[in-house]
């Protein structure tokens, strides 16, 4: 079931550029979408599967952006290298910051998370002399893979959907594996988890500088694809953008957060048009799914298609 | 079971991505992106209004080279990150033919790389000189520059003969580019800045500030910035009774200032574009019956005109000419001709562009003014 979903999403994602090879809702939102997808299922690792609100994911994500474009554009690094400094930088602030904050729990680690992100977005604003301060940085080279210049919208699909199927791919994995169910155990009692010899703070902590790593992965991307980065787009409304996409698609999903990512890059851009009324149509739609579909869009419908068919079936059953 | 759930999102993904506009071949498309909402919706609503307005009049009149004009605008909210995806949405999506705008220097700096690439002409409204220096393949602008208003105010001051002045300025890209202008030119005109304080754009009381340029022996003061700030700034001067003169940029040039500084606002001077004491021009002035005109069409529709709504009127009368002039909307061909603007009569002054100057105002395109009596009036 799991590699047949990922088949499919993977199919899907090959099959667009082929059958819409200049659509922009395939090469420029695609890429997006791209990149929502693999900050929303890291994200849902830790939500969903440990339990852990964060609200600040943004600042991670913001890591990654900012780290590839001030070592490219200022110190001519190659992309590769600065990515992976990004990786670094947002790894060990995670794991650094993991053990004090995770040990808050409900809306103390709400606000905690919260508050990081604030301060991370106050330094990218006022650090002027690194960061550009609020009119941010331009002129960030393309992404550079071993001699392989990643330009133009084509080849930018191309890189950003291999990067969120590994992403998907590497998040099944470890849901599956013994930490998968550490986190599992974590989040229905964490009491519980530790008697039964479970490392929660551990756990935690693993979830936490994973789904960091994925961020800054995201970031890093983020910042060669749109060759310029400003605080705008690592603010507090971004980080509850993410926790949106996660929730939208179904917690504890992989394919939901996915799901929940590609449906809200989708929304927005197409409600621009309603201008004035973007807000208010964004705010109703959530609402409907979160009153019919609580348990999210991907889950929930997924349920309604599972009894649909369990109907159909007995139907064909009693004839 | 899950993969059949999977065949219906993909199939509705697909059908979402196939639901496109038409590529119309018609009408000529003009993009736009402008800042209507957000801490800069005050330049970018005046913006909108006149391109709108003007391109309703332009079709109503059969449009340009019997070609009507189609406007697509998204509002970037004065964030530069939405103001990048926008301008890839316009020129991708939307198949715009020209570009104008970028309200804020900031949102027109990010999408610069995107225009040059793609090869389209934009007509930004905003007003860093960063924009056109270097000059840019595609990018024009019809904003006056920070540049040109601190070279004004200094040319005042030189007049009055005073060379000891103290600078206050906020912490916004508008205010900090100015700053720097002002530091880069004051050597030029043989003045020196003996106090230099800033504060926060949010900031309510600036009297500290103040109280440090009173101690100073400053002859006079310059407030670079816009928004609220400035009018705390004026209010302060007077509370504190420091009786120097006071120098505020183009960008407090609205009527709003004045409400908000009050009696205060008695005496200030400042350097703004013709629009504003278009009526006190002499009837000689050439730019005279175009702002009277302007003013006049944009007040019965929309209210009191604005000097930024101007930027749009000059940056849309600009391309509409260089279209007429090439046939076309052809975007190579276009380029050229409004690179060949010349003498055009526009709200913020005579436009001479050239290959070299891609703004193509000089120092005449601002009036130096003086608040009296809660009204502007234009000082020789």
């Amino acid at each position: 079931m799991r590699l047949a979903g990922f088949g499919a999403f993977a199919a899907g994602v090959t099959l667009l550029p082929v059958l819409f090879p200049d659509n922009y809702f395939v090469t420029v939102v695609g890429v997006s979408a791209g990149l929502h997808v693999i900050l929303a299922v890291g994200l849902n690792l830790l939500i969903g599967y440990a339990g852990q609100i964060s609200l600040g994911h943004a600042a991670f994500f913001g890591m990654g952006a900012y780290a590839s474009a001030i070592l490219t554009t200022r110190h001519a690094w190659p992309s590769l290298l600065a990515m992976a400094a990004g990786l670094l930088i947002a790894g060990s602030i995670a794991w650094l910051l993991a053990r004090p904050i995770l040990r808050l729990r409900g809306h103390y680690l709400a606000m905690a998370t919260l508050g990081f992100g604030i301060i991370v977005h106050v330094v990218m604003v006022q650090a002027t002399g690194w960061t550009g301060g609020p009119d941010g940085m331009a002129g960030i080279p393309p992404l550079n893979l071993l001699g392989w210049e990643v330009d133009g919208d084509r080849r930018w699909y191309g890189v950003v959907s291999a990067a969120a199927l590994l992403t998907i791919w590497l998040s099944l994995n470890i849901v599956d594996s013994r930490v998968g169910r550490a986190l599992r155990a974590v989040r229905g009692s964490e009491f519980a988890a530790q008697m039964m010899g479970i490392d929660a703070a551990g756990a935690k902590t693993q979830a936490f500088v994973v789904s960091a790593l994925f961020a800054a992965f995201a970031g890093s991307l983020f910042a060669h694809q749109q060759a310029f980065v400003s605080p705008d787009s690592f603010s507090l409304m971004v980080s509850v953008d993410l926790v949106i996409m996660v929730v939208l698609g179904g917690m504890a999903s992989t394919f939901g957060a996915a799901f929940g990512a590609i449906a809200l890059t989708l929304l927005n851009e197409g409600l621009v048009v309603f201008e004035d009324y973007e807000m208010l149509i964004h705010g109703a739609l959530l609402m409907i799914v979160m009153i019919f579909l609580p348990q999210g869009l991907f889950v929930g419908l997924s349920q309604v298609g599972r009894r649909l068919s369990a109907v159909f079936y007995c139907q064909t059953e009693k004839r | 079971m899950k993969s059949k759930v999977w065949k219906t999102i993909l199939a509705s993904t697909l059908l979402l991505a196939g639901v496109q506009p038409a590529g119309a071949a018609d009408p000529i498309k003009l993009g736009s992106f402008l800042a209507v909402t957000g801490p800069a919706s005050f330049l970018g609503d005046p913006e909108l209004k006149t391109l709108q307005m003007l391109v309703e009049e332009i079709n109503a009149k059969g449009g340009v080279k019997g070609r009507k004009i189609e406007l697509v605008h998204y509002d970037t909210g004065g964030k530069a990150q939405d103001a990048v995806g926008f301008v890839k949405r316009l020129i991708r999506n939307d198949q715009v033919d020209i570009l104008v705008g970028g309200t804020t220097s900031g949102d027109t700096l990010a999408v610069i790389p995107e225009v040059e690439k793609a090869g389209i002409p934009l007509v930004s409204l905003a007003g860093a000189i960063e924009i056109v220096e270097p000059v840019k393949e595609w990018v024009f602008k019809t904003a006056h520059t920070d540049r040109m208003a601190a070279a004004k105010i200094f040319e005042d001051l030189r007049k009055l003969g005073l060379t000891k002045v103290a600078l206050i300025g906020g912490d916004g890209g508008f205010d900090k580019s100015g700053h720097e202008q002002l530091l880069k030119l004051a050597p030029d005109y043989g003045i020196s800045i003996i106090a230099d304080e800033s504060y926060g754009n949010k900031d309510t009381d600036m009297t500290a500030q103040l109280t440090k340029i009173r101690a100073s022996d400053a002859q006079a003061v310059i407030n670079f910035g816009f928004g609220q700030a400035p009018a705390i700034v004026t209010k302060n001067m007077k509370q504190l009774g420091i009786d120097l003169p006071l120098y505020q940029s183009h960008g407090v040039a609205s009527k709003t200032f004045i409400e908000l500084a009050g009696e205060a606002a008695e005496g200030v001077r400042l350097p703004a574009a013709a629009l504003v004491v278009a009526e006190q021009l002499p009837d000689t002035d050439p730019q005279k019956p175009v702002l009277l005109d302007y003013k006049k069409r944009f007040e019965a529709k929309y209210g009191p005109v604005s000097t930024f709504g101007g930027h749009a009127y000059d940056g849309l009368m600009i391309v509409v000419a260089a279209i007429e002039r090439a046939g076309g909307p052809d975007k190579a061909k276009v380029r050229d001709e409004i690179e060949k603007t010349h003498g055009f009569i526009g709200t913020a002054g005579v436009f001479n562009m050239g290959p070299e100057d891609h703004m193509g105002l000089n120092l005449d395109a601002f009036k130096m003014v003086e608040i009296r009596g809660g009204a502007w009036k234009i000082v020789n």
